[in-house]
């Protein structure tokens, strides 16, 4: 009767910490298996406890150098992702055109559409247009696919917008630059830099359009993907366990300096 | 510059100015004089133009036609940054991302003016907001973020400062407060104001001179008083305040008009008429306020004095406010005259059914053009928004 009682008054918690358990593992198991010994070239069997990875996370030929290429990626595509994107979403809830709710939902395309079909088109077109596959090929489809992501995300926040604040601005004596800067950028900051965010962990992590269009390069999945082939080292799991940790600080500097931000202004 | 603007004043006029969005004419061309330092309200249902015809003022919205002087300048194409006037908006516009330092701050430091804190910290003491300077806008009640918009642009002594509805989001009784306050302000620093409104009593309460407007013009201009007592359209009869409008046929002319209406004869200065033409046999509307009205049971009738204008009728519904008692009463004359009666010595024969005799001094009768509608504007306030 009593553990009955527990259990239902307790449901919540339980589903609850079940779910995250859920989400969690596997990032669990790929910072455990960074600590591995592993025989063979396989690192999917626990044998001894190691820090010989973290110690030489560059160790592997190629790693190192795939990732700074992928980080690379990232952060022009995010770049030129956020900034179209910030502006296309202005433009769609902003202002009044031909043809507007044909591009509404243009800018869906990329996001339905399967990846691998997408991936495969690019190709043909770069392929036709003579343009050799590399860093410059990957990064036009990276922007191109984190572009509806972006427009999306900061569209959401846009239409929340009050007009008023920016005329208000310019009633007191704000000209449009000083709006822009002052008003609409502060206010919209929030739906950028969710879209850009996601932009960037769309770019880093991305295989399938990556795979098709990067010739020669090889970005940190095409590594990870080859080495799956051939043999995984510990590294790769260092990487892994490393850029969750940070993403995971990241977080949490951001919501200190909120909740900060938030004492102080009831102060 | 901020001393220029200060000393160098002057009315606000607009010529001839008009709003039309496509085939859409919001505001008719429109001619309005607002003199320095007053308090001026435009009144009116929504879509009436009033808020089109502030946001040219604010240079916020491009008038079609017209020009918009401001003392001897012409400021029709000036940005609404490089006007001398400020806006309080409707739902108030604080910029969410500041706090209220910030925010009152603002306009200063866009003309490049450093020391603000002295300025800031005076303009919220005017509205009795000190302890709030480090507050974002969503922790403040709605008649704080009222009264932080006033301070935002009043810190920059505009020469007209603009409010668009500015307590329409407020409940009654912070509203008859803020209304006060409003007052006060304005005498203290002697600006001029420009109020929009669809209150017809914030107006009266506030403003030393209203225009009533509808359909994108102005129907009348006047002191509050002025157009309570004076109407000089159905529409301004009954959207300011209640009127009872009975239609009728002209008798005779003198000093006085003698109308038939209602099975009998009423009267009315001439001079309260504004009728276009009063000659016998014209047809016209008589209209008489509510509050002006006596009602005596139909078995008093002979002590009515006479000389004064009477209808008979039957009370169909009373209701009991404290103060007054309202009644509606059908008669020959109009199927519901309303009659407010002071509730001094209550005659407890006037109840629903009841046989009455409506009477009022003549004098207090005004007469309209009967080519009108006569329900114009008489679904008023509760409609509007």
């Amino acid at each position: 009767m009593s553990v009955l009682r527990w259990i239902r008054r307790n449901l919540i918690v339980i589903a609850g910490l079940l779910t995250l358990a859920y989400m969690i593992l596997p990032n669990i198991v790929v910072m455990v298996f960074s600590f591995n010994k592993p025989k063979g070239r396989f690192n999917y069997a626990w044998q001894q406890f190691s820090l010989d990875a973290w110690e030489d996370p560059c160790g592997v030929a190629d790693l190192c150098g795939s990732l700074s290429l992928s980080l690379q990626i990232a952060f022009w595509a995010t770049l030129g992702a956020t900034a179209l994107g910030t502006m296309i979403a202005f433009a769609l809830v902003r202002y009044r055109f031909r043809a507007r709710g044909a591009i509404n939902s243009l800018i869906f395309l990329p996001m339905a559409m399967p990846e691998v079909v997408m991936a495969a088109s690019l190709l043909t077109l770069f392929l036709n247009m003579g343009a050799e596959l590399g860093f410059w090929t990957v990064l036009i489809a990276h922007i191109m696919f984190c572009l509806s992501f972006v427009v999306t995300a900061v569209k959401a926040r846009v239409m929340s917008m009050d007009p008023r604040l920016e005329e208000a601005a310019r009633d007191l004596y704000a000209g449009p630059v000083q709006t822009f800067v002052r008003v609409t950028l502060p206010i919209a900051a929030p739906g950028i830099a969710a879209g850009a965010l996601l932009a960037f962990a769309l770019s880093f992590d991305d295989f399938i359009i990556t795979n098709f269009n990067a010739g020669s390069t090889v970005t940190f999945p095409m590594f990870v993907w080859g080495s799956a082939q051939r043999g995984t080292p510990v590294q790769i799991n260092v990487i892994g366990t490393a850029m969750f940790v940070i993403a995971v600080l990241m977080v949490l500097v951001g919501q200190l300096i909120a909740s900060r931000r938030k004492s102080n202004a009831r102060n | 510059m901020t001393q220029q603007q200060q000393t160098a004043g002057g009315d606000v006029r607009l010529a001839g100015i008009s709003k039309t969005y496509g085939s859409f004419t919001a505001v008719h061309p429109l001619d309005l004089t607002v003199p320095q330092g007053s308090f001026f309200a435009l009144l009116g249902a929504s879509g009436c133009g009033k808020t089109t015809t502030l946001r040219m003022i604010a240079g916020l919205e491009e008038a079609t036609t017209g020009t918009v002087f401001l003392g001897d300048k012409d400021i029709t194409d000036l940005p609404p940054y490089k006007r001398p006037v400020n806006t309080v908006f409707q739902s108030y516009a604080l910029f969410p991302h500041l706090d209220i330092t910030e925010n009152v701050a603002f306009g200063l430091r866009r003309r490049g003016i450093k020391s603000v804190k002295k300025q800031v910290d005076d303009m919220l003491e005017l509205v009795q907001l000190g302890d709030f300077a480090r507050r974002k806008p969503h922790q403040l009640s709605g008649g704080q973020q009222q009264r932080v918009a006033v301070a935002r642009a009043l810190i920059n002594h505009p020469q007209v400062l603009l409010l668009d509805e500015p307590l329409g989001a407020l409940d009654l009784k912070l509203r008859r407060q803020m209304q006060l306050e409003l007052k006060r302000i304005q005498t203290e620093v002697g600006i001029t104001f420009v109020h929009v409104t669809h209150d017809q009593e914030e107006a009266m309460t506030m403003a030393d001179t209203v225009a009533v407007m509808n359909g994108g013009r102005v129907e009348q201009l006047g002191a509050p008083a002025d157009l309570y007592e004076n109407p000089r359209t159905t529409f301004v009869a009954n959207f300011l305040g209640t009127s009872n409008l009975i239609g009728g046929e002209i008798v005779s002319t003198g000093e006085n008009l003698v109308v038939a209406a209602g099975g009998g004869k009423l009267a009315l200065p001439r001079e309260r008429c504004s009728a276009s033409s009063t000659a016998a046999g014209g047809r016209l509307l008589l209209g008489i306020r509510p509050e002006k009205i006596s009602l005596a049971h139909a078995d008093d009738a002979d002590d009515i004095p006479a000389g004064r204008n009477r209808v008979t009728g039957r009370i169909t519904d009373s209701s009991f406010i404290g103060v007054s008692t309202q009644y509606v009463v059908e008669s020959p004359a109009g199927t519901a005259l309303q009659v407010y009666e002071q509730n001094i010595e209550r005659d407890t024969r006037l109840v629903p059914g009841a046989e009455v005799v409506l009477h009022w001094n003549p004098a207090h009768t005004f007469g309209l053009d009967a080519a009108q509608d006569i329900d114009a504007g008489a679904t008023s306030v509760e409609d509007a928004e």
